[in-house]
């Protein structure tokens, strides 16, 4: 791979890209730099995070209140979805299904649309306004890619997952914007949902008959069998942590760590802006 | 014997090496956590049941997450190693998942920490019967139980932003991992009332001196935090 060429090609569609990596001596400097000390195969994921630092620069970091209305908007989702899902009884999801799985998931929804409300306004903020929904994915129109999403169960279950799945990444995505003494109630309170989203998304997944925890390929992460929701899990095959391939530490009896283990055993975040360019436009009506 | 052990690796360090070469511990800016000036805190005495202490900081938090995945770990591996009775065929590939999935946390941890890790802990599980379903999947709900709400209470108290996300990569899964066998233990208990609350639906989170009181009942080798109030 030639560093210089991908800077090159940034450069295309952002001549800006030697300003937000410093200078341009720095930028070569850096990545002689990270040449010399860095295994060939780690490389890639070097020049990943300095791209990544530079553009998470050039947007502000969200406020606290930012942060809870976007969490309050899924959350909207979610309930509408469940809700309207429970309004159809046995017509569409089997009794034992209901009381079993889905009535606490619904509740649980609920209460967290009322409980994100309630801490908005107890910071001063105002509630954002409950969007317009298309549960077909459709913006709109009623008759997008899950048109039978209320109709027929399976529907139902597959994007009751990848809403699941998508909500537990979004949570995690802002977790970074809320250290510090002065966030804990609020990030305490935004991982305590977390934990709760990846408690139904495991539920979910069982049902489904997949593995309860997101078990990507190299090249694929999305493991749910519905291409559409591609975008949904896409970034769950990733390998690397902390600068780390994971697959290269020791597995179980001193063998190998499969990609399954290693993409399993961590799931990835979505930033707000992934996150809404998956759900706006298509199921939160634009 | 110390958790890792358990495994019966044939050669323990060559993980270890494999990162150090993989990674370059000499290089400072490319391993995520190897980048402070190591600074101990922590008691150097390796007997294998000697107590240890976590530490203060950032690295505090994260070998509290290591000693919990150190004692997930081998719990696991015991499972693996000495299924129980009338184990099905399909708990038993979840179940070895889930080891998998914890080995990993642990090592990740281990190579992540490099000179600032707490040692290898010596388990004690004299209280869990692991010929029995009923007995290991108990034991199974505590630890995951207590995990999720171990790293949703300590958070906040991470300073770094990435160390922050890597938390938070690990948690959710732990969370998959409760709600499956809690579900096998009693379908539809996945967010039971005993660790999801039922007016904001929120996950318990819990402090870390409580974490580690209910820890320390299944280590030999007890976990301290002085730094936030707690001795064993």
């Amino acid at each position: 791979m030639n560093l210089f060429n991908i800077i090159e090609e940034v450069e295309k569609v952002d001549p800006e890209v030697y300003g937000r990596l410093s200078d341009r001596r720095s930028v070569i400097k850096n990545i002689t730099s990270f040449g010399t000390k860095v295994a060939a195969a780690a490389l890639p994921f070097a020049v990943g995070t300095m791209f990544q630092k530079a553009y998470a620069q050039s947007g502000a970091k969200p406020t606290v209140l930012e942060i809870l209305n976007y969490a309050l908007t899924l959350e909207y989702l979610e309930s509408t979805f469940y809700n309207a899902g429970s309004a159809k009884g046995t017509a569409l999801i089997p009794a034992q299904a209901a009381s079993y799985y889905f009535n606490q998931v619904t509740k649980d929804e609920n209460n967290h649309v009322a409980f994100l409300t309630t801490v908005i306004k107890s910071l001063g903020g105002t509630p954002t306004a409950v969007p317009t929904f298309d549960l077909t994915a459709g913006n709109g129109s009623g008759n997008g890619p899950f048109k039978d999403v209320l109709t027929n169960y399976q529907t139902f279950l597959a994007v009751a997952q990848a809403f699941e799945d998508t909500g537990v990444r979004a949570y995690k995505g802002q977790a970074q914007y809320l250290t510090g003494e002065s966030n804990r109630v609020v990030l305490t309170a935004a991982l305590s949902i977390h934990a709760v989203e990846a408690r139904h998304a495991s539920a979910i997944r069982q049902i489904r008959g997949l593995t309860p925890w997101i078990t990507s390929t190299a090249t694929l992460g999305n493991d749910t069998g519905i291409a559409l929701v591609n975008g949904n899990y896409d970034g769950e095959q990733n390998v690397i942590q902390g600068g780390v391939d994971v697959t290269t530490l020791k597995g179980a009896n001193g063998g190998a760590t499969s990609v399954a283990t290693a993409t399993a055993a961590f799931d990835e975040p979505l930033s707000m802006s992934q996150v809404l360019a998956l759900l706006v436009g298509s199921f939160i009506v634009h | 014997m110390k958790t890792e052990e358990l495994e019966k690796v044939g050669n323990a360090n060559m993980a270890r090496r494999s990162f150090l070469r993989y990674a370059g511990v000499g290089a400072a800016s490319v391993g995520l956590l190897a980048t402070a000036a190591c600074h101990k805190n922590y008691y150097h005495d390796y007997s294998p049941t000697a107590g240890v202490d976590i530490g203060s900081g950032d690295y505090g938090i994260l070998n509290y997450a290591y000693a919990l995945e150190q004692l997930e770990a081998a719990f696991y591996t015991q499972v693996i190693l000495t299924p129980y009775s009338g184990i099905s065929d399909s708990e038993r590939t979840l179940l070895t998942e889930i080891r998998d999935h914890e080995i990993l946390h642990r090592e990740f941890f281990k190579a992540a920490l490099g000179p600032n890790a707490i040692k290898g802990l010596t388990p004690d599980f004299s209280k869990i019967d692991f010929s029995q379903r009923s007995s290991v999947l108990g034991a199974a709900m505590a630890f995951e139980d207590l995990g999720v709400q171990a790293y949703d209470g300590a958070g906040y108290l991470i300073s770094n932003p990435d160390y922050l996300t890597i938390a938070g990569k690990i948690v959710s899964v732990e969370a998959r991992h409760a709600a499956l066998i809690r579900n096998l233990i009693a379908p539809g208990s996945f967010a039971g009332s005993d660790v999801v609350d039922t007016t904001n639906s929120l996950n318990t989170a819990t402090e870390i001196k409580n974490v580690l009181a209910i820890a320390n009942t299944y280590l030999k080798s007890k976990v301290s935090a002085k730094n936030y109030g707690y001795t064993a």
